[in-house]
């Protein structure tokens, strides 16, 4: 496999929309339904009275959601092409589950946003988009679907293109650098999903597989500023062993940008400086870190570091803060209480937190602004918060994850919201 | 095409693994990484080292055991973790028949989901708040929809309609008194990717997942090994009457509960030949070879329902 070999992307839409097909295709055509799980759900057709293998059942969900008839959660499936992994979060698509959507793109760096041929631009497709462009997915790929049942029309293709540009340039899906992609498709058939196929000569763009294949991993081109939020700290002092006496190793994981021996760093809150003497990762000794790696990094000096603080470079030291502005996804059955005291959980750390002010709700069909007193499940808002502790943060738009944190409800111990720094 | 250095797969689902690991042990007050000696824990167990070394790691392993585990295997285990340098708690499903907290229908019943009360059981005897465990979303439906910090009430029963959303890397491991968190760090992994993880760390596994001989009858459509002995003398899975008794090359792509575990035909006697044996197979790890998941659809679903990992 080739070095950018992992990609975590999302599918949007609803079973209507072919989505289920499609993801059952993408698994089919990369063989990765092996014989034993084809045969189960040909048997599943049957007893369904289907004359031919549904591929959409090989998504089918839990017991428990066939016995209601809903998908109640997301689901993780995988696939391999030999020369990159994927990683698919197959989100259910209805209004009401806004927040599994969100949950879905914020570990995605592409989402495939499915339209019906037939039907064009929805309102559920300007939600599944404005809320792909609220989670900062990078790549976005609008799949107009069902193609053989327009005949293959070019015509067809060209009209949803642009309307949705139309409406992308309304809600700054472009102004802010998301990449768009267009392609038409027939998931049911095949037709520009792996193979291309007779259909639609007249599109020369990529197959979707195309697409994914091609799609960065990294989830921005931009350099991004040195995070490094400590997890955890090696101490192993009471071995018998004197080299490690004075070892103390800070351990966590590379949030974004790098880091090398060498460089000067400071540790936030208490803003104190040191170099990296070395960084470690197992009994592999590395000289530099990138993105996303877990290593352990070892300090020229001995500075009181914990659990929760942050290592930054020195050149590149964000302000530590007690107010946030965020937009908030509610997640709760339970609404937003404004008088009650919360928890935010903010990379590693922790910090109690109570509501300033809610300034607004999006109706996310509509993207209308709304005055409101509370949130409920599924609602998207903008508010602000005080915190006991600071945070050491930046913009969401600028670092996906020092400008995320989750809302924990301390009496369940459930996660109640997520929120993303404005 | 990206110009910025990105990890490899393998690379980056270590990185992820590690980074859950450190998280357990960043917020739990006592967690415990559940090691049965198979393939899913060993490298389970390379994770915690490259996550906490040169520091012990800040968890002890535990090992339900069924009683009927392949000697190779227990004895593997405690080689391990002897190796290792970090404890290794044993809890018996035989003590809790002797408590007379799991009841058998039958005596030749497959042990494998009376684990859950044993497991319930330790957990409450030594007070782990999060049990870290290998198991993977591509293994079985009912684990594509579960999180990596994964919620089990007072009873150690799953809920999917009440679990935690998850979101970035952002993992509430919370829980009360009482309550249990089951920790996944290898959620994203597939057979696949832990066999090229197995390969590229050169990790040594039980001599049963390579080919070797073995006496085995066909039932109920599987290879199903017979005359196995255990350390303690008895020989379990007698063959029934008429069944020919078959010395086949064969080798374990799970192990399991002798009972319930079927072996499949295989000449791959080494790692690399696993690989690609795994990479052109056409069934899956569990259609092959988990018997006890082929009794219903939702098998796996209602034992994860009743406390099991």
């Amino acid at each position: 496999m080739r070095n950018d070999s992992l990609l975590r992307f999302m599918t949007c839409g609803s079973v209507d929309d072919g989505k289920s097909t499609l993801i059952g295709r993408l698994l089919y055509d990369t063989k990765t339904i092996l014989a034993d799980t084809l045969t189960q759900i040909e048997k599943t057709s049957k007893k369904r009275g289907m004359e031919a293998v549904d591929l959409s059942l090989l998504t089918d969900g839990l017991q428990a959601e066939r016995e209601q008839g809903i998908t109640i959660d997301v689901a993780y499936r995988y696939f391999s092409t030999g020369t990159r992994k994927y990683i698919i979060a197959d989100a259910p698509g209805h209004e009401q589950y806004t927040r599994n959507m969100v949950t879905a793109a914020s570990t995605a760096n592409l989402a495939i946003i499915l339209i019906d041929a037939r039907k064009g631009v929805l309102t559920q497709t300007r939600r599944h988009s404005y809320l792909a462009h609220l989670v900062g997915i990078p790549h976005i790929v609008v799949a107009v679907n069902k193609m053989d049942l327009v005949d293959y029309d070019q015509a067809t293709f060209d009209r949803i293109k642009s309307e949705y540009l139309q409406f992308a340039t309304e809600i700054g899906l472009q102004r802010d650098g998301h990449d768009i992609q267009f392609l038409p498709l027939s998931a049911l058939n095949g037709d520009m999903l792996v193979d291309r196929g007779e259909n639609m000569n007249w599109y020369q763009g990529p197959t979707m597989l195309e697409i994914l294949e091609n799609a960065p991993a990294a989830h921005t081109e931009q350099d991004e500023a040195f995070r490094f939020p400590v997890q955890f700290v090696c101490r192993p002092h009471a071995s018998d062993n004197p080299e490690l006496h004075d070892f103390r190793g800070f351990m966590g994981r590379v949030e974004s940008g790098e880091i090398a021996v060498g460089d000067r760093v400071t540790v936030l809150p208490n803003g104190l400086s040191s170099t990296v003497k070395s960084i470690l990762l197992g009994d592999t000794v590395l000289n530099k870190a990138i993105t996303e790696q877990s290593v352990t990094l070892l300090l020229q000096d001995e500075i009181d570091t914990s659990r929760g603080d942050m290592i930054v470079k020195s050149s590149e030291v964000p302000e530590p803060v007690k107010q946030i502005e965020a937009m908030v996804c509610w997640l709760s059955e339970t609404a937003l209480s404004p008088a009650r005291t919360y928890v935010i959980r903010h990379t590693t750390r922790e910090s109690k937190a109570k509501v300033g002010a809610i300034a607004y709700r999006v109706d996310v069909n509509s993207l209308e602004q709304q005055s409101v007193d509370t949130l409920n499940m599924n609602d998207i808002a903008r508010i602000s918060f005080k915190l006991a502790q600071p945070l050491m943060v930046d913009s969401y738009r600028q670092n996906r994850a020092t400008g995320a944190f989750i809302i924990i409800d301390e009496s369940t111990n459930n996660t109640v919201g997520a929120g993303m720094i404005v | 095409m990206s110009s910025k250095s990105t990890l490899s797969h393998l690379d980056w689902l270590e990185a992820e693994a590690i980074h859950i690991m450190r998280e357990v042990a960043g917020q739990c007050s006592n967690p415990v990484l559940l090691f049965s000696g198979g393939k899913d824990s060993l490298c389970l167990l390379r994770i915690a080292e490259k996550a906490f070394r040169p520091g012990r790691f800040p968890f002890p392993l535990m090992h339900i055991d069924t009683g009927h585990n392949y000697q190779e295997v227990v004895n593997f285990r405690d080689q391990r973790a002897s190796e290792l340098g970090e404890r290794l708690i044993v809890r018996s499903v035989e003590d809790s028949m002797q408590r007379g907290t799991v009841v058998l229908k039958t005596p030749d019943e497959p042990r494998n989901k009376h684990q859950s009360v044993t497991l319930l059981e330790a957990i409450e005897e030594f007070g782990f708040d999060c049990c870290i465990g290998g198991a993977r979303r591509d293994e079985e439906k009912a684990r594509a929809k579960e999180r990596i910090m994964s919620f089990r009430d007072e009873f150690g029963q799953w809920d999917p309609k009440n679990q935690r959303p998850e979101l970035w890397n952002l993992y509430n491991a919370r829980s009360h008194k009482g309550e249990n968190i089951r920790a996944f760090p290898i959620s994203n992994w597939t057979e696949m990717d832990v066999w090229q993880y197995i390969e590229r760390e050169n990790l040594a596994l039980p001599s049963i997942y390579f080919a070797h001989q073995r006496d085995v009858v066909m039932r109920n459509g599987a290879i199903f090994p017979v005359n196995v002995p255990l350390a303690s003398g008895e020989v379990i899975n007698q063959p029934k009457a008429g069944e020919q008794v078959i010395n086949m090359q064969v080798r374990f792509r799970t192990v399991g509960d002798i009972t319930c575990t079927a072996p499949v035909p295989s000449d791959a006697d080494n790692v690399s030949k696993i690989v690609l044996e795994t990479a052109t197979t056409t069934i899956t790890e569990r259609g092959a070879t988990r018997l006890d998941d082929q009794t219903s659809d939702a098998s796996m679903e209602q034992r994860k329902k009743e406390g099991y990992f």
